[in-house]
């Protein structure tokens, strides 16, 4: 086979490198995935969010070829995942939600035998390296703590130079130092122009990595958009709130923001659509009373709200 | 990389594993040596096997190589393609280009090749310290090695798919093999063995993995080879492949 044959056989570089229409998928009676669609561009870093349970696991294994769906269509790189094939596989990257690396094998040795399987490996040193591992080549697997062996994980990923990595919860269990590390090694893949598809509990890992967003519950996909926008993020109303100073009723406020005003746990809440102009009424009238609202604050609805939010059903 | 590179790659990544993991390295290969040295000189003297009188340590060669070769097929395979399995090693090694048949082929080739090597030590040590003669059958005795650790390497991949739990693995194996080694001729020479307990033995592949080794060593002339023992052997290999080939799974028990 040609080389270039088997980098692009779609032929296109636009073509979406994931195509998901109508993915259902049963256990027995019980419908876990109730009719997806998904699209993920190349060079994409798409992140796939949901709590346990809500399907995000199955749909990922389908993707990946590990499990026959029920209905649907899948495209992966051009092929459907039931008919994966050696040639398929050396495109693609795995993380497996977990997996525990051989305990008789070394860094180096384990790295370079998965080398071995694929057609056009990127270099053993490069890749250990790129995880951040260098200076552990010759340590034993069992000698790793749970974060490096999580990036062994990824760097035998990226061994094979995938065209398409999926990363099933790859920080899950990462004290936050581990997890900024995972994170740039991710970044790192995106500017090597890796699609990627990640799934996490995590909403700033999310924010921090992804191009892209889907929430999934109770099988099906509530919200799309950037972390940005999705679920009208971007468009819902900030939240004003303060602690009235003492001895002021609600009702003394001015009477644009009375009308609007609500008080919650001994807390005035503002649901503001113009932002600025409540501050400037609200501040005008504090400043003429002398009253500094020295607990201010103006929050904007964060992606875990919206996710919860969006998950609150399940 | 072409089907017999792969092989070759795997194979020594698995041979590598092999002789790293303790179990595999104290259990498969100093545990029937140790038997050898303790039988040899517990028991002395001789014993009549198949009408033929002979000394008892030239019983006793083939009955540890038989334990030898299990060890490192039946019982090594079987406990780590199960912990493999269970870990997710399995599921992960299924996700790269590397094909099945490579991936199975190579944990059989490590354990056929194993059994070589602990054959060969009891052949030595059976010479050396107890003056056992290396038998002139060779075709036949390497004949009855590759059959027997072929057949029960496939046994080793059909059972473990009916062990869900690493812990079980070890003890499930063990207690399949030990009270078969007590019966059929492997610890203790048939004729002191009663018929009925002979009968069940002679179901079972040990007894006829046995005595294949055996022939080799008390045939007084002819090729030695135990046609109908081995065709036995290898019926059992042809049905635990078939049964493994529908049963097999890659990834954990766990979950759906």
């Amino acid at each position: 086979m040609p080389a270039n044959a088997s980098v692009h056989p779609q032929g296109s570089a636009d073509a979406p490198v994931i195509d998901v229409r109508g993915l259902c998928k049963s256990y027995d009676e019980r419908e876990v995935v109730r009719g997806i669609d998904l699209q993920v561009s190349r060079g994409e870093v798409f992140a796939f969010l949901g709590p346990n349970g809500a399907g995000k696991t199955t749909t990922v294994e389908i993707l990946e070829g590990y499990r026959p769906r029920s209905g649907g269509e899948v495209s992966v790189l051009g092929l459907d995942p039931v008919d994966a094939n050696h040639d398929w596989r050396s495109r693609i990257g795995l993380v497996l939600q977990s997996c525990t690396m051989p305990p008789e094998l070394t860094v180096h040795e384990l790295v370079e035998a998965y080398a071995g399987y694929y057609p056009h490996p990127r270099g053993v040193a490069e890749t250990i390296d790129l995880v951040g591992l260098a200076g552990q080549e010759d340590a034993r697997t069992t000698q790793l703590s749970g974060g490096q062996l999580r990036r062994l994980d990824v760097g035998l990923a990226l061994i094979g130079d995938p065209e398409l990595v999926f990363l099933d919860e790859p920080t899950t269990g990462f004290d936050p130092s581990a997890r900024h590390h995972a994170w740039e090694v991710i970044a790192n893949l995106r500017s090597l122009g890796k699609t990627i598809f990640l799934t996490t509990h995590y909403m700033d890992e999310a924010q921090a990595l992804a191009d892209r967003v889907a929430v999934i519950a109770a099988g099906r996909i509530v919200a799309e958009g950037t972390p940005q926008t999705l679920g009208g993020r971007d468009r819902a109303l900030s939240d004003v709130s303060f602690t009235l100073p003492a001895g002021t009723g609600i009702a003394e406020l001015p009477d644009q923001l009375v009308a609007i005003a609500e008080l919650r746990d001994g807390r005035v809440h503002i649901a503001a659509a113009e932002p600025a102009r409540m501050l400037y009424a609200l501040t005008g009238w504090a400043l003429a009373r002398r009253d500094d609202l020295g607990d201010l604050t103006v929050a904007r609805p964060s992606l875990e709200d919206v996710y919860l939010k969006l998950t609150e059903d399940q | 990389m072409t089907g017999a590179a792969l092989f070759a790659h795997q194979f020594r990544i698995d041979l590598l594993r092999f002789w790293r993991n303790p179990q595999s390295r104290y259990f498969t290969v100093l545990l029937p040596i140790v038997f050898l040295v303790i039988f040899a000189a517990i028991f002395k003297g001789t014993t009549v096997v198949e009408g033929k009188t002979i000394k008892l340590t030239t019983f006793y060669v083939p009955g540890i190589m038989t334990m030898g070769i299990i060890s490192a097929t039946y019982v090594n395979l079987t406990v780590s393609v199960v912990t493999q399995r269970e870990r997710g090693e399995l599921k992960r090694l299924r996700g790269t280009p590397l094909p099945a048949r490579v991936v199975i082929s190579s944990r059989a080739g490590v354990g056929v090749v194993v059994a070589l090597v602990m054959s060969a030590l009891m052949l030595l040590i059976g010479d050396v310290a107890y003056g056992v003669a290396i038998p002139s059958a060779m075709v036949a005795l390497l004949l009855a090695i590759v059959v027997g650790a072929t057949a029960f390497a496939c046994l080793a991949f059909a059972v473990s798919t009916q062990i869900r739990a690493t812990d079980a693995a070890a003890p499930v194996t063990n207690l399949s093999v030990l009270p078969l080694y007590f019966i059929s001729g492997v610890f203790v020479p048939n004729t002191q063995i009663p018929t009925f307990l002979r009968d069940i033995a002679e179901v079972f592949p040990i007894y006829h993995l046995a005595k294949a080794l055996r022939e080799p060593f008390i045939a007084s002339h002819g090729a030695a080879i135990a046609g109908t023992d081995l065709l036995v052997l290898g019926a059992w290999g042809i049905g635990a492949l078939l049964f493994a080939a529908r049963m097999f799974r890659w990834s954990p028990s766990e979950g759906v």
